[in-house]
């Protein structure tokens, strides 16, 4: 019944399924919908759509088929409406009697102009790509038998059909993030990296120890163990600022994630490459460094190290003393790298760089030489990869 | 449908619309409905007042990091059985006395359907919707330790509630109803109110709403002020017996509004609140 709907749904990249499509047809035979358009609206949202961030392109999805509407605005930039092809679409819809009624009226140079400049207003005037051609209510076309349905641009005589307006709105704009690569993937991936070890406290109950040995002994002997803790230890290196910029969100993704998955881990900021100081807290980066000898002298050997950076820079911050664009570095990066090398057996580089362009920047091949190639993509499939490298 | 078994909000609660048609959909198909939105929107609240507005009973599972999908269904406690087994007690010979029901079972053996609102689901291990599945879709679970079928006599009317501290898995997402409670507008935001406080003076509720919307408004807040924490400051203003003319909103960018503790909660917002208006103040002078 409303397969279209639906496929045009998928096609908008919403994750809807066919178990949910068939929900929602279950609850317009049970009656839900009365039908009555806005609760149809309301119903389709609630079965189809279940994260928030995608109820924006839900309306406009749905917009686009219950009303056949074009989302104009956002196809043609004001300045470049092909001109022809409004006027196909006006011939397409039009009767000659009210082509003939239009050229009398107005001309047709005049109307495309009309045409033309409006949608050049409304682009103007809004910045939410919300408000339609005509809503305000002065448009000229309907005032001279011009049929705005047949040109199909936005909501013109619509007002006595009130329902159309909720999801006209769009009030859910900006809960669209589009993100691909949410924290829940993230998270499936790293809990690959647990280790599950009972150290610490013996305070829980060892229940099958406990009826063994109470069966053996003839009364009851309690036995206790040290409660499970994901034992994992991770170190982290984020690359902050400049070329990172563009890859801040997967990295705060990547790092949300981590932190609600690992007790022991520990985080710092470097910028390019690892120099003599590192820092906790970004925002104090230059009252609060630390000396990198200190990380590496806290942190054991049963630590594992990721690093986060697109380790792309000149050659020579990595090769050379002074190398560094923000200050004098006594020693290379180069020796860094190598020194974090030698101290943890488990390091990986994650870059958000993809893979097909790591060819061009050489310095993405030094890294990756002094991480023996263990440099991995920031995807989920370079992220598995990674883990595996550190788990074994 | 008949009238009885639709919810359109009660005496203390304003539902939109929106909000109506979801609920119904999910009473009437028995899917679970899943209520997302921003904190202190009413989403706990709202199973109390579906449950009191069907007249139905309510069992209230709240979720911590360390529930278990189990302990919904039943814990078997064996450290009970082996005591008595020590002391001789005759009890001991039927596993059945040791087997704790938990709030699914209470739910599914009810009389008359129940509403269970499971709260907070994000707060748990990530498997723990997945552990669910077959349990909330079937309205069934087996209970190894009798090797019985607890099977729902009714299918209760499930709301789950969930703060996107997690995402939720697909398989789970897609065999409920979602809702996303939208920050109330003016208007509703008035009815809200008006259902808490009815005594309250037109003007007074005016200028309160006016300064709340205003914080709401300023750029880079860490926690912008919920419903719960509006209707908290109204309970206050009233107390105290501010007069609206203190709320007036002109003033508003250049003094403090009163009692502003009970909306803005983060050091970093007050911070940020009274350098807003240090600035305005000086931007008067």
């Amino acid at each position: 019944m409303f397969t279209h709907f639906f496929l045009e749904l998928r096609k908008a990249n919403l994750p809807v399924s066919i178990k949910e499509y068939l929900l929602l047809l279950e609850a317009v035979k049970q009656g839900l919908a009365e039908y009555k358009v806005d609760d149809f609206y309301y119903l389709s949202r609630s079965a189809l759509v279940k994260d928030e961030r995608n109820l924006d392109k839900f309306d406009r999805v749905f917009g686009h088929v219950f009303k056949g509407l074009e989302l104009l605005s956002e196809l043609f930039q004001p300045d470049n409406i092909p001109e022809d092809w409004l006027r196909k679409m006006a011939e397409l819809h039009l009767t000659e009697e009210e082509k003939a009624d239009i050229e009398a009226m107005f001309g047709w140079e005049k109307l495309m102009e009309e045409l033309k400049k409006r949608l050049e207003e409304q682009q103007e005037r809004h910045q939410g790509g919300n408000k339609w051609i005509g809503t305000a209510g002065k448009s000229p076309y309907g005032a001279y038998g011009y049929n705005p349905e047949g040109v199909r641009i936005g909501q013109d005589g619509t007002r006595n059909f009130s329902a159309v307006k909720v999801w006209d709105k769009r009030e859910f704009k900006n809960l669209d993030d589009s993100v691909e690569l949410g924290t829940r993937n993230i998270k499936v991936a790293l809990r690959k990296l647990r280790r599950f070890a009972r150290e610490g406290a013996i305070e829980e109950l060892d229940l099958p120890d406990t009826i063994r040995s109470t069966a053996r002994q003839g009364w009851l002997d309690i036995k206790m163990v040290p409660e499970r803790h994901n034992a994992v230890k991770v170190l982290i290196f984020f690359d902050i600022g400049g070329s990172m910029s563009p890859h801040v969100k997967i990295c705060e993704e990547l790092f949300s994630a981590c932190k609600t998955e690992f007790r022991h881990l520990q985080y710092y900021y470097f910028h390019n490459c690892l120099y003599e100081y590192v820092w906790e807290d970004n925002r104090r980066r230059n009252t609060d460094p630390m000396p990198t000898w200190n990380v590496l002298h806290t942190y054991g050997c049963d630590y594992k190290v990721i690093f986060v950076g697109d380790a792309s820079m000149s050659p020579y911050e990595i090769a050379m003393p002074g190398g560094s664009v923000e200050f004098w570095n006594e020693e290379a990066g180069e020796a860094w790298l190598r020194r974090v090398n030698d101290t943890y057996t488990h390091c990986a580089w994650l870059n958000p760089v993809p893979k097909r362009h790591w060819q061009y920047t050489p310095s993405i091949g030094m890294i990756s030489d002094l991480f023996e190639n263990r440099m991995f993509e920031l995807t989920l499939g370079g992220l598995d990869a990674a883990i595996k490298e550190l788990s074994h | 449908m008949n009238e009885q078994t639709r919810f359109t909000g009660t005496d203390s609660y304003v539902a939109t619309e929106d909000l109506m048609v979801a609920v119904n959909a999910s009473v009437t198909l028995q899917r679970p409905l899943l209520i997302k939105g921003e904190p202190g929107t009413g989403k706990t609240v709202l199973a109390h007042e579906v449950a009191r507005s069907l007249d139905k009973k309510l069992i209230e599972w709240h979720i911590k990091s360390t529930t278990k999908a189990q302990q919904g269904l039943y814990e078997y406690d064996a450290v009970d059985r082996l005591r008595d087994s020590q002391l001789g007690e005759q009890r001991v010979h039927d596993i059945r006395n040791y087997i704790k029901k938990g709030k699914l079972w209470e739910a599914f053996e009810a009389d008359t359907a129940p509403v269970l609102l499971i709260d907070e689901i994000d707060k748990a291990d990530i498997e723990f919707p997945n552990d669910l599945l077959l349990e909330l879709d079937r309205m069934e679970f087996h209970v190894y330790e009798t090797q019985e079928t607890i099977q729902a006599k009714h299918r209760p009317i499930v709301i789950i509630t969930s703060n996107n501290e997690k995402e939720l898995p697909d398989a789970f997402l897609r065999r409920c109803f979602f809702h996303y409670i939208r920050f109330p507008d003016n208007e509703t935001m008035e009815r809200i109110v008006d259902v808490h406080h009815p005594q309250l003076k037109k003007n007074l509720l005016r200028a309160a709403l006016r300064a709340f919307y205003d914080i709401r408004e300023i750029p880079g807040m860490k926690k912008k002020p919920s419903t719960s924490e509006l209707l908290d400051w109204i309970k206050l203003l009233v107390v105290e017996d501010i007069s609206p003319e203190a709320l007036k909103s002109d003033d508003m960018k250049t003094i403090l509004p009163p009692l502003y503790g009970a909306l803005v909660k983060n050091e970093q917002d007050v911070h940020q609140f009274e350098r807003l208006i240090f600035m305005a103040r000086r931007g008067q002078n």
